[in-house]
């Protein structure tokens, strides 16, 4: 006997569905957001936006430029008033939070250059010195500043001037900044910029340190495909001011009823073929060619693929 | 709260030793009073017309009226469009209770850098000039005379500053500090002017702290103690009732992408 998985997940999603309704603490979104508008003058921006995110998850805000990934950001963190619907960040509108909400997250936005003249290790213990009032038995507030400058790579950098950091040593300053009050929340706004591989690995590893250990909520923009299919529980397209589409990477590569590529040789010559249906196709394939055929490999359109078609649908709807 | 505080005046003693350990701005503050020392020189031996006081000790003393209105109004709002062009501001408002943080950091570098203003101006100033005096009443009137200009000040910077979107603007701010100077009697004796103009000077800080300084610091200038401390005491009130108002408006309004934008004008300006 065996078990459909489709079936399978239908059924756990049902028990978490029925413990959920226990009101326990922190089954509250981190994040819930219903129908945001924003609008500059008669431009729409935002025209109805609605996701939430539950503690722990990482959420990446995937779409191009002028989308409104940075609007939506900006409001979540309280700086920027919503021209309309429902916000509730860690169960506080964004537009009315307080200095205890505040302490609670943390920001890392696309350009900083603040503070130049400051030292790095300074800037982070006198930044970190506000959120001792905020620590709690659970989450020691602030982060150790030599743990912090270790766990972001800046330990060598650590009496450098920040001004004369290089653009990669910057930005995992931001990190750290960020992340020094231990947010429980934590926004970052094309974080990895400027980062070489191993930077961003780095940084993947912390992204996945503060989830696991924390559980930090993240909710992260990027234009990086390949980071949200490595980062997101949840990816969400943004386009024309609209959720577009969500759900993990695979999920929304089915979503889109994408052509698979399928590869293989024969008489050791390569082929490479498109095919809405790629399992009749290699059927076909096999059927005319046996055993001439070899190193076969069939792939699903990938988030690439996906994300383009489904932006420019979305850009053709609105036009 | 003292928490606060500490962090705040903390910021402070860290950024003041950073203005002080950083040579373009240490010659920045050198420059106005090592022209005026150079000034002192010329005059040696001048009186000022129709009294018994040096000229050098009374250009010495009135400009250093003149370089405290400097560093509390025009450095003041300098600093804060800095730091807005630069997102400091908004990395306060990031963070809990930063801005309070901020502007208690900003009054002590403001209060820091007038302290040195008058240690270095008066400092070699009084080798070089006859008749200061310095006795029990010099103190005391500076005791009260300083911090209220500093209340009196800081404020009216702070609102100017946020009127300009980058320091270059603010820059703009020295012309009318320089006017007022002219009419406030700082390089010659406020007497000599039309009536009405003399009216008008008496309405600015600039006037006041000038005469309140020369009052400390000369035998025979006229004490008008009350007068001086009144007038300081209305600007500083209107100020503080005004700036909170203010800065915060400001600091409403920034945001990320804003600081960016201007960081692409600044760039643009550049090349």
């Amino acid at each position: 006997m065996y078990y459909d998985i489709d079936s399978v997940r239908y059924m756990t999603g049902s028990v978490m569905a029925a413990g959920s309704v226990v009101d326990t603490p922190g089954a509250d979104p981190v994040i819930d957001v219903r129908d945001l508008r924003m609008r500059y003058g008669d431009k729409e921006v935002l025209a109805g936006v609605d996701f939430s995110a539950r503690a722990g998850e990482v959420v990446v805000l995937l779409g191009p430029n002028g989308a409104g990934k940075t609007t939506t950001i900006e409001i979540l963190e309280g700086f920027r008033a919503r021209s309309g619907g429902h916000a509730r960040v860690l169960g506080v509108d964004p537009a009315a939070g307080d200095e205890r909400w505040r302490a609670r997250l943390g920001v890392v936005l696309q350009s900083w250059r603040d503070h130049s003249k400051w030292r790095v290790r300074e800037l982070l213990t006198h930044l970190g010195s506000y959120y001792e009032a905020y620590s709690t038995a659970e989450k020691r507030r602030p982060w150790v500043v030599d743990e912090l400058l270790e766990v972001v790579g800046l330990t060598a950098a650590a009496g450098t001037a920040i001004g004369r950091l290089s653009g990669g040593q910057r930005r995992r300053l931001d990190v750290a900044i960020g992340i020094v009050g231990r947010p429980d929340l934590l926004f970052l706004d094309e974080p990895t910029v400027g980062f070489d591989p191993e930077a961003r690995r780095d940084f993947h590893d912390l992204i996945h340190r503060l989830t696991d250990v924390d559980s930090t909520t993240v909710l992260l923009t990027t234009h990086d495909l390949d980071e949200a299919e490595k980062l997101a529980d949840r990816i969400l397209i943004l386009a024309t001011g609209r959720i577009v589409a969500s759900g993990s990477a695979d999920e929304l590569s089915r979503q889109v009823a994408g052509e698979s590529e399928v590869r293989w040789t024969r008489d050791g010559r390569r082929f490479v073929h498109s095919a809405a249906d790629a399992t009749s196709f290699v059927r076909e394939l096999f059927g005319q060619h046996g055993e001439a055929i070899g190193d076969l490999e069939v792939r699903r359109a990938g988030l690439e693929e996906t994300y383009m078609r489904l932006v420019r649908e979305a850009e053709g709807e609105g036009r | 709260m003292r928490r606060l505080i500490g962090a705040g005046v903390r910021r402070g003693v860290i950024e003041l030793r950073q203005t002080v350990t950083n040579v373009a701005d240490v010659i920045g503050y050198l420059f106005a009073p090592v022209m005026l020392i150079g000034w002192l020189q010329v005059i040696k031996g001048d009186e000022v017309p129709g009294s018994t006081v040096s000229l050098g000790a009374y250009s010495l003393v009135s400009s250093l009226a003149l370089l405290l209105v400097i560093s509390g109004v025009t450095s003041t709002a300098q600093y804060l469009t800095m730091d807005r062009e630069d997102g400091t501001l908004l990395r306060a408002k990031a963070t809990p209770n930063g801005m309070i943080g901020y502007l208690i950091g900003k009054i002590v570098l403001v209060a820091g850098v007038m302290v040195l203003t008058c240690v270095v101006t008066l400092l070699p100033g009084s080798f070089l000039v006859e008749g200061l005096r310095f006795d029990g009443g010099t103190w005391l009137t500076l005791l009260w005379l300083l911090p209220l200009s500093m209340l009196a000040l800081m404020p009216a910077g702070a609102i100017l500053g946020s009127f300009f979107e980058t320091a270059r603007g603010a820059a703009i701010l020295m012309l009318p500090v320089l006017g007022l100077t002219a009419i406030s009697g700082i390089f010659y004796a406020h007497s000599v002017q039309p009536g009405w103009l003399q009216g008008v000077s008496q309405v600015f800080p600039m006037y006041w702290l000038g005469s309140g300084l020369r009052s400390a610091f000369l035998p025979g200038e006229p004490e008008r103690q009350l007068a001086t401390a009144g007038v300081l005491a209305i600007w500083a009130v209107l100020g503080l009732g005004l700036a909170p108002r203010i800065l915060r408006r400001m600091a409403r309004r920034e945001s990320g992408s804003l600081v960016a934008a201007r960081r692409e004008r600044a760039m643009s300006r550049t090349i």
